[in-house]
């Protein structure tokens, strides 16, 4: 009000007063300072978490405080919901940061080639009783979660991308505006929400049913690498669909009706024109959708059970991925008591692996992207 | 594929039928009748092919409902004949709420920690943060939502011990609110694996697709809107609150309930944190369950009765998040704001 006041009365002036650029981080800083000397008097020394809280409403207070003293209450509003907003960002990459800290630090201290190259085939407790005595090396190994883990997903893949990129393609091409096309959008919508446990519960389902019909008293028979691969296929299914369908709405129609003209057919000016337009696109969001699946543990627990040893066969026997394995040996070590450990760090090292091929497949997804996007003409 | 098609169908009916379709029509229709498309095999497989695709789609959620349901009979049975047979002796219906109760609890917790970070990062990624620096700081909350869940789940156990100071210091001051009560004799959960850490690890989970759904409807907001709110001279948040926060109203109420639906059925980052027990008001101590922890701790050991019981679990679950999850579609849909 103040400033609007004087604007009136001096029109020469048609600026409002402002603080220097530099005063936000001189503020932030200061209050930082302000905290840890705060914490060591009445807290009675260094605590992160503390400092952290103390200087964030330190901060605020004098900003909100400086400004409204010489900008004017309005301003004052924005720099505090700006600081506000800005500080959401940063909490949120503390996990983050941790996660990935915790994860490289302990994985990393515990990786090593005989852990990739090893099953937990005559894994004992004993060897890890002496491994945490400090008599022998890390016992045991993940190579048959890593087996497991491609050939699941290779195999969830081998059934979801085509059901995927042909749903899409009927969305886009055939399915115009009809009433079966939106109940498969709201469905696949729909779908994308199903949580993944209960995906495996259904793969588990569907397959223990087949097998009573097919041969009753054969119990457990159900659990094999096949039924968990059907599960994370209904997982994938619905990113496929909605990444490939995205991607070809993006092909510009007068491509198509260039290829009609030219009275090249329908399905043809498909698999010349319009997905050789889109294939990076297609493809980036299939390793997404790969990077997605990858990680489950729920659906895998239910319908692959957990392998202590390697199994190649996709249709029969207990299968183990990566992140089952992690489950499995943090929850349910080897040896318990102090030995427990060991299995722990089994548990870390196969998670940094886990992230490790997680990143790379999200890094793989925008090269793709980037690489073998069609050369726009202009 | 491609290549084969071309060499056996090309040679036929590309060159031999277009020429004949395309000069024949006007003479051979005084009627006035328009030309008939000339429909080939090839078109005709590869849209059947489609079709199926998605026909597929709508089997396959039929499906998890059907076999579901398949596998629940044997519970369905004994709760009719006998339902002392269920776990917990009183009958299917007393031992699924409490999981139920459990579910939402948790999940509403990470909700309400979750939203207003998720709506500050939108922000601040859309609105607040330099320019070129944007879009790196999109990546940063994909890479939260890349990492799988069960490295979330070591990670929380990794930390959980470090919750129980703050734990203590809750029930100390806030003692008096149901939700942070101590036990009977003062003391909080010693290993920090109570439902409220799980429930926080949960709202990290969540985080990023509420962020992204935001994200992308405040980036629709109208750009002459927000330009007339600053040319009037509003201060950037007051723009917001004019311009961006009106427009995105129904998508953060979706984007939220997506959100929810994700909570509800996360797994394992509950059934690897949480110590679980009976249903308790408290979320300082030990106790309570979800619904997708409970079939993920007992399911591998599981055999007749308790396996149909668990996958009757499953189905109550997959009821929940559907009509949460048709919920918020149906909000989408209504307010025709293109989201997700």
């Amino acid at each position: 009000m103040t400033t609007a006041d004087t604007a009136i009365a001096k029109p020469a002036k048609l600026t409002s007063k402002q603080l220097p650029q530099a005063t936000p981080w001189v503020v932030a800083t200061a209050s930082i300072v302000l905290a840890i000397v705060i914490g060591f008097v009445f807290f009675g020394g260094f605590n992160v978490p503390v400092v952290a809280v103390l200087a964030g409403l330190i901060n605020m207070v004098a900003v909100f405080v400086l400004s409204a003293s010489y900008e004017g209450r309005r301003k004052a509003v924005d720099r505090v919901a700006t600081t506000v907003v800005t500080s959401t960002f940063v909490l949120a990459c503390v996990p983050l940061i941790s996660l990935l800290w915790l994860t490289a630090s302990k994985g990393g201290a515990a990786i090593s080639g005989d852990l990739l190259s090893r099953t937990m085939l005559g894994m004992k407790g004993v060897l890890d009783q002496q491994y945490v005595a400090g008599e022998a090396t890390l016992a045991g190994g993940f190579y048959h979660a890593i087996v497991g883990t491609v050939l699941i997903t290779l195999a969830a893949c081998v059934i979801s991308i085509p059901i995927g990129v042909l749903t899409a393609i009927y969305l886009v091409e055939y399915a115009g505006k009809n009433r079966l096309g939106r109940a498969i959008t709201f469905l696949v919508d729909v779908m994308t929400g199903i949580p993944s446990i209960v995906a495996g519960l259904f793969a588990f389902a569907l397959f223990s049913t087949v097998a009573n019909v097919l041969m009753p008293a054969s119990a457990g028979i159900a659990k094999t690498g096949f039924t968990a691969a059907v599960a994370l296929s209904v997982l994938m299914v619905p990113i496929v669909v909605r990444n490939t369908e995205e991607i070809l709405r993006l092909v510009p129609m007068d491509l198509r009706e260039a290829s009609y003209a030219l009275g090249v057919p329908k399905w043809k000016t498909i698999m010349k024109i319009v997905l050789p337009t889109s294939v990076s696109g297609i493809l980036s969001g299939v390793t997404i959708a790969i990077a997605r699946v990858i990680g489950e543990t729920a659906p895998i627990m239910v319908t692959a059970g957990f392998a202590k040893t390697l199994n190649w066969n996709l249709f029969s026997g207990w299968m183990s991925t990566l992140p089952t394995y992690i489950y499995d040996s943090q929850l349910r070590p080897v040896s318990p008591g102090a030995a427990a450990l060991a299995s722990s760090e089994r548990a870390w090292a196969a998670a940094l692996v886990l992230v490790l091929l997680v990143m790379v497949l999200n890094l793989l997804a925008r090269i793709i992207a980037k690489v073998l996007a069609p050369k726009s003409g202009r | 594929m491609p290549t084969s098609t071309q060499i056996t169908e090309s040679g036929p009916t590309g060159p031999g039928s277009a020429p004949e379709a395309g000069p024949q029509p006007p003479a051979s229709n005084p009627g006035g009748t328009r030309p008939k498309a000339v429909v080939r095999p090839g078109d005709r497989i590869f849209s059947a092919a489609t079709l199926i695709a998605g026909i597929l789609i709508l089997l396959i959620l039929a499906g998890v409902a059907l076999f579901l349901l398949a596998q629940s009979k044997d519970t369905i049975a004994a709760q009719l004949s006998d339902p002392t047979q269920i776990t917990g002796g009183r009958g299917f219906f007393s031992y699924v709420w409490p999981l139920v109760i459990g579910t939402l609890i948790s999940a509403a917790i990470a909700l309400v920690v979750a939203t207003p970070f998720a709506l500050g990062i939108a922000l601040f990624t859309t609105h607040m943060a330099p320019r070129r620096l944007a879009p790196m700081l999109g990546y940063v909350i994909d890479l939260l939502a890349a990492i799988p869940s069960v490295v979330y789940g070591l990670w929380g156990i990794a930390l959980a011990g470090n919750l129980t100071g703050f734990y203590l210091w809750l029930s100390k001051w806030f003692g008096w609110i149901p939700i942070f009560a101590p036990a009977a004799d003062g003391s909080v959960s010693q290993t920090g694996r109570t439902l409220l850490t799980a429930s926080l690890v949960l709202s990290i989970m969540i985080l990023p697709i509420i962020t992204s759904l935001t994200r992308e409807i405040f980036l629709q907001t109208p750009r002459l809107q927000e330009e007339a709110a600053l040319a009037l001279g509003a201060t950037r948040w007051e723009m917001i609150r004019m311009a961006v926060l009106p427009f995105g109203r129904s998508g953060i109420v979706s984007a939220t309930m997506l959100g929810l639906g994700r909570a509800l059925g996360e797994t394992m980052a509950v059934a690897m944190i949480l110590s679980p027990g009976v249903l308790t008001a408290s979320l300082v101590v030990s106790g309570n369950q979800t619904i997708a922890s409970e079939i993920a701790q007992n399911f591998p050991e599981a055999a007749g009765l308790r396996l149909s019981e668990l996958i009757t679990v499953g189905l109550v679950l997959f009821v929940i998040t559907l009509l949460v999850n048709m919920g918020a579609r149906a909000i989408v849909a209504r307010t025709s704001v293109k989201g997700s």
